[in-house]
C-alpha cells in the first residue's frame, strides 16, 4: 500500500500536473464555493441549452462553414462583437459584486466576499474589460467597417484575421476556465510583482497565458490592418481622402504593432521568473520589479489610446452624418490622431510618478501628459464645429456621441489634474484615479461602441435597432455612470485607496451605497441593450432598411445592407473625401450588368485548429501538464506547416453568381434617411 | 440613388467604379516587414532589461568572467557568413537557377545550425559552471536575450527546410518566391539583431 501510493501519485502527476480534485473551488463547502457552484450550474445549463438547440436545428454545419472557418472580415467583425458582449456580461458581474461588497463591508460587517476572492474579482474585472471587452469591440468594429470604408474586398491577410479571432477567443475561454478550475490572479489587472511573482497556484499563470493568446491575436490584427490600409484602398483614395475612422484604425494598428510586442515580452519574462526561476522582477538576486512596472506601462499607456482612437473615428463619422455637413477641419483631425499616436508613447511614467524618479523625469512625463490634451481638445472642438449650424438629427448614435463628448471631456480634465505631479502624489492609487479612468473608458470607449453599434448595425444586418430601447440604454448608462462614479471622485479626494474589500470608517458608507445604486442603473442599461437587440430582431421586417439608411457619407453606405461577401460588385473609384456623398451628388447610378468574376479567399479550418491547440498548450502550461503543452506546441507547428502546402487558398465567384447576388440585394432607397 | 441632379461645376462625367477587375495587390512583403518591426520591439524590451540588469551580478560571476570572446568571434562569423550566403541564394533565385539556389540555401542553413549548436554548447558550459539563468539578474537577462535570438534562428532553419522542400516539389512559383523573400528578410533581420547582441551584451558587457 505504502509503496503503491507514490507510484500512483507519480502517474497522476504526469497526466494531470498539479491539477487535483482540490483544484475545483466549486466543491468547497463554504460561501465562495456555493457562489461558484451556482454560477457553474447556470453556465452549464445555458451551455447545454445552446448546444442542444444548435444540434436540434442542425446548425453545426452552418456555423462551421459560414462562421467558424470564415475569412470574411464582416463575419469575423460580428464574431468579435458577440465575444465582446458576452465578456461584458462577465466583466460587469464582477463589477456589481465589488460594488455590492463595498456597499456593505463596514466595521464589524465583513461583507460576503473574503479578501482572497475579492482580489481575484477586481483582477478579473480589469483584465477582462480591457482585453476581452474593449479590445474585442474595437477590433470587431475595425474589422467590419474599415475594409468597407476604404473600398476593399477584404483585409490583406484574411486567414490571419480568422486566426487572430480564435487566439482572442481561446484567451477569453482560458480566463473563464479559471473561474471553475483553480483560481485567478490577485495581482491586479496588470499583474504587478511582487504579488504576481509569489502568488502560489495557477492564478497568475492563467492570467499570463490568457493574455499571451489574446495579445498574439491582437498583434496579428495590427499587422493585418496596417497592410490592408496601405495596400488595398480603392483607386483614388489617397491617405488624405480616407475616412477618419479608417485613419484612426491605421493609427491604432500602428500603436498595436509598436506596443503589443512589449506586452508579450514582459509577460514572457514574468513567466520565466515563475517557471524557470530567473530574476527579472524578483526582490532578490539583482531583480528589479520597477522594470516590470515600466515595461508593462510602455505597453499599457499606448493601450488606452489603442482603445480610444477608433472611437474618436466613430464620432468623426457619426457627427458629420447626422449634422448633414462634412467634418470640420478634416486635416487637423488626421494630424491630431497622429499626434496622439506619437505622444501616447511618451507618457507611460505618469502611472507611477511615486516611483521616485526625480523632479526632472517626472516633469518631462507630466508635460507630455498635459500636451496630449491639446490634440484631444482639437478633436472635441472639431466635432462641436461640425455640429455648429448643422441640421443635427438626434438619433440614438448621435445621443451616444453627445453623451460621450460631455462625459469624456470631464474625464479628460480629471486626467489633466492627475498629470500634475504633486497632486498625483496624493491621488495615486486612490478612488479618484478609478473614477478618472472609468470616466474616459466608459465615457469614451463604451459610449462610442454603443454609438457605433447603433450606427452600423443596419449596415451589418439590414434592419435598424429599436429607438425606444436604444434611448433607454443610453439614459440608464449615462445617469448610471455619473451616479456610480461621482462618489468615487469624492472618496478619492478624501484619500480612500483602491482595491479594498472592507472599510472601518462608517461615514464613508453612504458614498459606496450611492455608487452601488449607480452600478444597478448601469445593469438596467445593459439589460435595455439586450432587450433592444431582441425587440429589433422580432421587428426586423418593420425596421428593414436599404443600403443607405442614415444618408451616409462614406463608401460602406454605397453597397447593400448587409453587404455581399465581396463587398462591392465593382471596386469604387474615389474622387473626393466623403466619397459616397460625392457619388450621390454626381448622379451615380448603380451598375446593373456587365459583372466580372470576383477573386476571393477560401474558408479554412486552420485557424480553428491552431486556436484550439494553443488553448490546450496554454492549459497544459498553467497546470504543469508538460506532455499536453509539448504535444500541442508540436501540433501547432505541424498544422501551420501543413497549411502552407495548400497553394489554392482562393477561388473566383463567377460573374453570373455576382449578377444574381446584385439583383437579390436590398437596394431600396431609404425614405427615412432621405427625408430626415 | 437614382437622382439625376448633375453638378454643373463638374461637367465631365465621373467614373465611379473600376469596370475591369484587377488582380488583388499582394501585401505579404510589406506585412512581413511590419511584423519584423514588431519583433524589433520584443528584442528592444529584452535589450532594455539587459541594459538595466546587466551589472546586477548578485555576488555571482561577472560578464568578464563568463564570456568566451574568441569562441564568440567564431559564432558571429558563422552567422554573418550565413547571411551573405543567403544573399547568394537569392541572386540564384532571381536567375531562376533552382539547383544553385537550393545549394546556397543548404549552406546558409548549415552555418546557422552550427551557430545554434555553438550557442547551446556555450549555455551548457555556463550552466555547468554555476552561471545558469537563475544565478543573477544579469545572467537571467543574458540567457533570455541570447536564447530568444537563438530560438528565432532555430525557427528560421525549420522554415528554411520547409521552403526547400516546397521549392523542390512545387518549383519556383510565385508563392514560393514570395516566401523565400520573406525568409531572406527574416534571416538578415536576425543578423542585425545579433550585431546588437554581440556589441552590446558581450563587448560592452565585458567592459562595464
Amino acid at each position: 500500500m505504502l509503496e503503491a501510493m507514490p507510484h500512483r501519485a507519480a502517474i497522476w502527476n504526469f497526466l494531470f500536473g498539479r491539477l487535483t480534485i482540490d483544484s475545483l473551488p466549486f466543491l468547497d463547502n463554504n460561501a465562495e464555493g456555493r457562489i461558484l457552484l451556482v454560477t457553474l450550474v447556470v453556465v452549464v445549463v445555458i451551455g447545454v441549452a445552446i448546444l442542444a438547440a444548435v444540434t436540434k436545428y442542425r446548425k453545426w454545419g452552418y456555423l462551421w462553414r459560414d462562421w467558424f472557418t470564415t475569412v470574411d472580415h464582416k463575419k469575423l467583425g460580428i464574431m468579435y462583437m458577440i465575444l465582446g458582449t458576452v465578456m461584458l456580461l462577465r466583466g460587469f458581474s464582477d463589477a456589481i459584486m465589488m460594488r455590492a461588497q463595498q456597499a456593505v463591508a463596514f466595521g464589524p460587517e465583513m461583507g460576503y466576499l473574503p479578501p482572497q476572492h475579492y482580489d481575484q474579482i477586481f483582477t478579473a474585472h480589469g483584465s477582462i474589460m480591457i482585453f476581452f471587452v474593449a479590445m474585442a469591440y474595437i477590433v470587431g468594429l475595425m474589422n467590419y467597417v474599415m475594409p468597407l470604408q476604404i473600398g476593399s474586398r477584404d483585409v490583406a491577410f484574411p486567414f490571419l484575421n480568422n486566426l487572430s479571432f480564435w487566439f482572442t477567443f481561446w484567451g477569453a475561454i482560458l480566463f473563464m476556465v479559471s473561474l471553475f478550475v483553480g483560481d485567478f490572479s490577485i495581482a491586479g489587472w496588470l499583474g504587478y510583482p511582487p504579488v504576481s511573482e509569489v502568488q502560489q497556484g495557477p492564478g497568475v499563470d492563467y492570467y499570463i497565458w490568457g493574455l499571451q493568446l489574446s495579445g498574439v491575436g491582437t498583434l496579428l490584427t495590427g499587422v493585418n490592418f496596417v497592410t490592408t490600409i496601405l495596400k488595398t484602398r480603392a483607386p483614388g483614395m489617397t491617405l488624405m481622402k480616407m475616412p477618419v475612422f479608417s485613419w484612426t484604425a491605421l493609427c491604432t494598428s500602428g500603436l498595436i504593432i509598436a506596443t503589443f510586442p512589449v506586452l508579450t515580452a514582459t509577460l514572457f519574462l514574468l513567466a520565466l521568473d515563475r517557471y524557470v526561476g530567473t530574476h527579472f522582477f524578483t526582490t532578490g538576486s539583482g531583480g528589479n520589479l520597477m522594470m516590470y512596472i515600466n515595461l508593462i506601462w510602455i505597453w499599457g499607456h499606448p493601450e488606452v489610446y489603442i482603445l480610444i482612437l477608433p472611437l474618436f473615428g466613430v464620432y468623426s463619422e457619426i457627427v458629420p452624418t447626422f449634422s448633414g455637413k462634412p467634418l470640420f477641419a478634416y486635416s487637423s483631425m488626421v494630424y491630431a490622431t497622429i499626434a496622439i499616436m506619437i505622444l501616447s508613447y511618451l507618457v507611460w511614467l505618469h502611472h507611477f510618478f511615486t516611483m521616485g524618479s526625480g523632479a526632472d523625469v517626472n516633469s518631462f512625463f507630466s508635460l507630455t501628459t498635459m500636451m496630449i490634451s491639446i490634440p484631444t481638445g482639437v478633436k472635441i472642438f472639431n466635432w462641436l464645429f461640425t455640429m455648429y449650424r448643422g441640421r443635427v438629427r438626434y438619433t440614438v448614435p448621435m445621443l451616444w456621441t453627445l453623451g460621450a463628448l460631455f462625459t469624456f471631456t470631464i474625464g479628460g480634465m480629471t486626467g489633466v489634474m492627475l498629470s500634475v505631479t504633486p497632486a498625483d502624489f496624493l491621488l495615486h492609487n486612490s478612488l479618484f484615479l478609478i473614477a478618472h479612468f472609468h470616466n474616459v473608458i466608459i465615457g469614451g470607449v463604451v459610449f462610442g461602441v454603443f454609438a457605433a453599434v447603433n450606427y452600423w448595425f443596419p449596415k451589418a444586418f439590414g434592419f435598424k435597432l429599436d429607438e425606444f430601447w436604444g434611448k433607454a440604454t443610453f439614459w440608464f448608462w449615462l445617469v448610471g455612470f455619473w451616479v456610480a462614479f461621482t462618489p468615487l471622485y469624492i472618496l478619492g479626494l478624501m484619500g480612500v485607496t483602491r482595491r479594498l474589500s472592507h472599510f472601518e470608517d462608517p461615514s464613508l458608507q453612504p458614498y459606496f451605497i450611492v455608487a452601488a445604486f449607480g452600478s444597478f442603473l448601469i445593469a438596467l442599461g445593459i439589460l435595455s441593450f439586450i432587450i433592444q437587440i431582441y425587440v429589433s430582431i422580432l421587428r426586423r421586417r418593420q425596421y428593414a432598411v436599404g443600403g443607405d439608411p442614415w444618408d451616409g457619407r462614406t463608401l460602406e453606405w454605397s453597397t447593400t445592407s448587409p453587404p455581399p461577401e465581396y463587398n462591392f460588385a465593382f471596386i469604387p473609384i474615389v474622387h473626393e473625401r466623403d466619397a459616397w456623398t460625392d457619388m450621390k451628388a454626381h448622379g451615380y447610378e448603380r451598375p446593373q450588368a456587365g459583372f466580372n468574376a470576383i477573386h476571393m479567399p477560401k474558408n479554412t479550418a486552420t485557424g480553428v485548429v491552431i486556436g484550439a491547440l494553443s488553448f490546450a498548450c496554454c492549459f497544459g502550461l498553467v497546470w504543469y501538464i508538460w506532455w499536453l503543452a509539448a504535444l500541442s506546441l508540436v501540433g501547432i507547428i505541424a498544422v501551420a506547416i501543413a497549411h502552407t502546402f495548400n497553394y489554392h487558398q482562393d477561388h473566383h465567384i463567377p460573374a453570373d453568381e455576382v449578377h444574381r447576388s446584385e439583383q437579390a440585394g436590398n437596394w431600396q432607397t431609404d425614405a427615412e434617411g432621405a427625408s430626415a | 440613388m437614382n437622382t439625376t441632379a448633375v453638378d454643373t461645376a463638374h461637367p465631365a462625367p465621373r467614373e465611379f467604379f473600376v469596370r475591369v477587375e484587377e488582380p488583388p495587390r499582394n501585401g505579404t512583403l510589406l506585412g512581413f516587414w511590419i511584423y519584423l518591426m514588431s519583433d524589433c520591439f520584443i528584442f528592444a524590451s529584452l535589450f532594455a532589461c539587459n541594459a538595466v540588469l546587466g551589472t546586477e551580478y548578485a555576488g555571482g560571476p561577472t560578464a568578464a568572467e563568463v564570456f568566451d570572446l574568441p569562441g564568440l568571434a567564431v559564432n558571429t562569423a558563422l552567422l554573418l557568413v550565413s547571411s551573405v550566403v543567403f544573399g547568394f541564394a537569392m541572386l540564384e533565385m532571381a536567375r531562376r537557377r533552382k539547383g544553385a539556389m537550393l545549394g546556397w540555401l543548404a549552406v546558409a542553413g548549415l552555418l546557422a545550425a552550427a551557430f545554434v549548436g555553438l550557442e547551446i554548447r556555450e549555455f551548457l558550459i555556463m550552466t555547468a559552471e554555476g552561471a545558469g539563468p537563475g544565478r543573477s539578474a544579469f545572467l537571467s537577462s543574458f540567457f533570455t536575450l541570447v536564447a530568444t535570438h537563438g530560438l528565432h534562428v532555430t525557427l528560421g532553419i525549420l522554415w528554411l527546410i520547409v521552403l526547400m522542400v516546397q521549392s523542390i516539389r512545387f518549383g519556383l512559383n510565385e508563392a514560393n518566391v514570395r516566401r523565400l523573400r520573406c525568409l531572406s528578410m527574416f534571416w538578415h533581420f536576425l543578423d542585425l539583431v545579433w550585431v546588437g547582441v554581440f556589441s552590446y551584451v558581450y563587448l560592452i558587457g565585458v567592459l562595464r
